[in-house]
């Protein structure tokens, strides 16, 4: 494991989503890296994330959704984080975050539009994730 | 000489229990008023004649008490994000026996400073962030205490890389540092924070509270009353290496002001399709309602179940009970002349709606997720659907006509199927109040105090699900 780059993730799977293994995946990749992770499983609320990051001065919030409802389970994450004291912090999407195939630079755009600094598509590697954080919370 | 005095100073009685520790009995117990401004020794004093009028004189290995005189420990509890930290401090103080005067979460105001400083709490404790999370909600906190021109106990427990500025900016105070009450998200470490309020306990508030004139004549002033319940409730659950306990439990104690609920259980979920969510629950948890009680509380049971409800389980006319709500709102001494009269079916009805939302607010809840691979379900707090025993403890429970018809009140009913009360329990009764006595002896004799508590606790019957509703 990498030493510990002082950096705090919250992690999770959003809304009624139930797949419960692409998260420990991340979990343990995110910690290989050198993040310090807090991953709150499946099923997780928009509040609690929320919750978890004041109380943890998190870094960044990654969120993923693999069930389809990734839109309609994010809206609005944004807007809340900015009344709970968290604006500007750095938020990711990523998994299956919508239904089907639909054409991925869509969708892109409408997580940037409803606040996402970066979003991921199905498939996207943990490592390509890892490169993204340390690059926007400026580790080397 | 072994014999053993258990002394339990109320806000209105103070209790006396004589223990002969050989026969492992009670031998005699006696009570006597206490006003808030009379010395607190003299109360005692009547007691102990009163107590030596059953016994005779008898010589005491030791003298050991509770206390809850004087409005008990008044407590205020901060932290960050209520479901979190703020939540994880109000169970330590609560488990702890306190009364919750105040909860803060996020930073402090000014309004919140001027409340601090207009009735000062006896202790204060400070939380927030997971270690190596939030620090600026304890800073900010504990560098607006220090404005204050009062002072109190702190005790420090959040995020422990706050811990050095906070301690510098309270200099003035007396503080204490103790582990995290949430090391990391989600996990509850509250234990060491409240053996924490019981040292304060006895080394500031008893002195605060005119107990330390009572000093000379015990050998030590334990704990707060309503710790000592729970310690009870514990050691009869757990039982110790020599003396079996009876399982898991619930408590519940509907006094004149709050409502109490304790319950010895895990309330771990049963079913594979639960998901649990938020803050670990502690294994001996107290809640404690202080808008239900059958006094001083009434309009706070009314405005949950409705006039109506009370009146039809009290056989009562909605004029009627109007009328008792507001009597009681101005005599609170007012108790029924008879078992049957009016304001006894009043009470009983009061009692009811006491037990009915004290259990209900204690217990843990599920919510339905539908999930297109089918239905599933995220439980929080306790699930205490298995809990098979109920103890009842304080007066208005012992002097109930049909206590099971109230007990029934803290079983899972199909009506509220989402809160996981339980499903059926045997009713015990605390009959001669003796549960926080033997809390305290426990202190010294946790066996002895065991074998009295299972033998002192009257068995009333069983209820089950679905006998009424
Ligand atoms: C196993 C499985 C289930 C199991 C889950 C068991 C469990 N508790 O974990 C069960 C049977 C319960 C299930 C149910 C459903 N599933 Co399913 N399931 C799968 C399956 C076969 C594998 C998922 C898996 O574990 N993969 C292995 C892990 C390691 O990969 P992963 O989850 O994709 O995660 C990786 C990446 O996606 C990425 N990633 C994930 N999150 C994020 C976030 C960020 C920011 C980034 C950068 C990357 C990232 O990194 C992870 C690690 O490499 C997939 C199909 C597939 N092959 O992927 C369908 C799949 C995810 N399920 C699907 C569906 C539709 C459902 C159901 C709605 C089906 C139904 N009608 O019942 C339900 C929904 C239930 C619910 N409420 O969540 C669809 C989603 C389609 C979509 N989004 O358009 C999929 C893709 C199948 C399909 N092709 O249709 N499912």
């Amino acid at each position: 494991m990498e030493q510990g780059n002082g950096k705090k993730l919250v992690i999770g799977v959003i809304g009624a989503d139930v797949h419960a293994v692409g998260i420990r995946i991340l979990e343990y990749a995110f910690r290989e890296a050198g993040f310090d992770v807090t991953n709150l499983g499946v099923m997780v609320s928009q509040e609690e994330f929320i919750g978890a990051a004041l109380e943890t001065a998190a870094d960044a919030i990654v969120i993923s959704s693999l069930y389809g409802h990734g839109e309609l389970d994010c809206r609005g994450m944004r807007d809340k984080m900015d009344e709970a004291g968290l604006d500007g912090l750095l938020l990711y999407v990523g998994g299956n975050i919508v239904v089907g195939k639909q054409d991925f630079v869509d969708v892109e755009k409408r997580f940037h539009e409803m606040g996402f600094d970066r979003v991921f598509p199905p498939g996207t590697p943990p490592e390509e994730t890892i490169y993204y954080l340390k690059k926007d919370l400026g580790v080397d | 000489m072994h014999y053993a005095l258990l002394i339990d100073f109320g806000s209105t009685f103070t209790k006396v229990t004589a223990v002969d520790l050989i026969s492992e009995e009670i031998v005699g117990t006696a009570s006597a008023f206490t006003t808030v401004d009379s010395d607190i020794g003299t109360g005692l004093n009547v007691a102990l004649d009163r107590l030596r009028r059953v016994t005779g004189d008898i010589a005491f290995e030791f003298k050991s008490a509770c206390s809850s005189a004087a409005g008990g420990l008044r407590m205020m509890v901060s932290g960050l994000v209520p479901e979190l930290t703020a939540e994880a401090a109000r169970l330590a103080a609560l488990g702890a026996g306190a009364r919750i005067t105040r909860l803060f979460t996020h930073e402090l105001t000014r309004r919140d400073l001027i409340a601090i400083e207009a009735d000062p709490p006896d202790i204060f404790l400070m939380t927030g962030g997971t270690d190596g999370g939030n620090r600026a909600c304890m800073e900010k906190n504990a560098e607006k205490l220090r404005s204050l021109s009062v002072q109190f106990p702190i005790i420090l427990a959040g995020n422990r890389q706050a811990i050095d500025a906070c301690e510098d900016a309270l200099a003035d105070f007396p503080v204490t540092v103790c582990p995290n009450v949430m090391p990391s998200f989600g996990v509850l470490n509250i234990e060491p924070v409240q053996r924490e309020i019981r040292d304060l306990f006895l080394k500031h508030i008893v002195n605060a509270r005119g107990l330390s004139k009572t000093k000379e004549i015990l050998s030590d002033i334990l704990m707060p009353t309503p710790s000592a319940i729970l310690s009870a409730m514990k050691l009869l659950a757990d039982g110790t290496e020599k003396e079996t306990g009876i399982g898991e439990l619930m408590g519940i104690d509907v006094g004149g002001a709050t409502t109490d609920v304790y319950t010895i259980a895990r309330g771990e979920p049963v079913d594979m399709n639960v998901i649990c969510k938020g803050l670990d629950e502690p294994y001996a948890k107290r809640t404690v309602e202080g808008d239900i009680g059958m006094r001083y509380s009434v309009a706070g049971i009314v405005s949950e179940v409705g006039q109506s409800w009370i009146s039809e389980r009290s056989g009562l006319t909605a004029d009627d009970c109007a009328t008792y709500i507001s009597e009681l709102s101005d005599d609170k001494s007012k108790v029924p002349l008879t078992h049957d009269d009016a304001l006894a079916r009043f009470d009983h009805a009061l009692a009811s709606g006491a037990v009915e939302i004290a259990t209900r607010r204690h217990a843990g809840v599920l919510e339905e997720a539908f999930t297109t691979s089918g239905l599933i379900y995220v439980q929080t707090g306790k699930d205490l659907r298995s809990v098979r025993q109920i103890i009842f403890t304080g007066g208005s429970f012992i002097h109930a006509q049909s206590p099971l018809d109230i007990a029934r009140h803290a079983l899972y009913t199909e009506r509220y199927p989402m809160s996981l009360r339980p499903k059926q329990a045997t009713v015990l009764r605390d009959d001669r109040y003796i549960l926080s006595a033997m809390g305290v002896l426990a202190e010294r004799e946790k066996d002895i105090a065991l074998r009295i508590i299972k033998r002192e606790l009257v068995p009333l019957g069983d209820i089950s699900l679905g006998d009424d509703s």
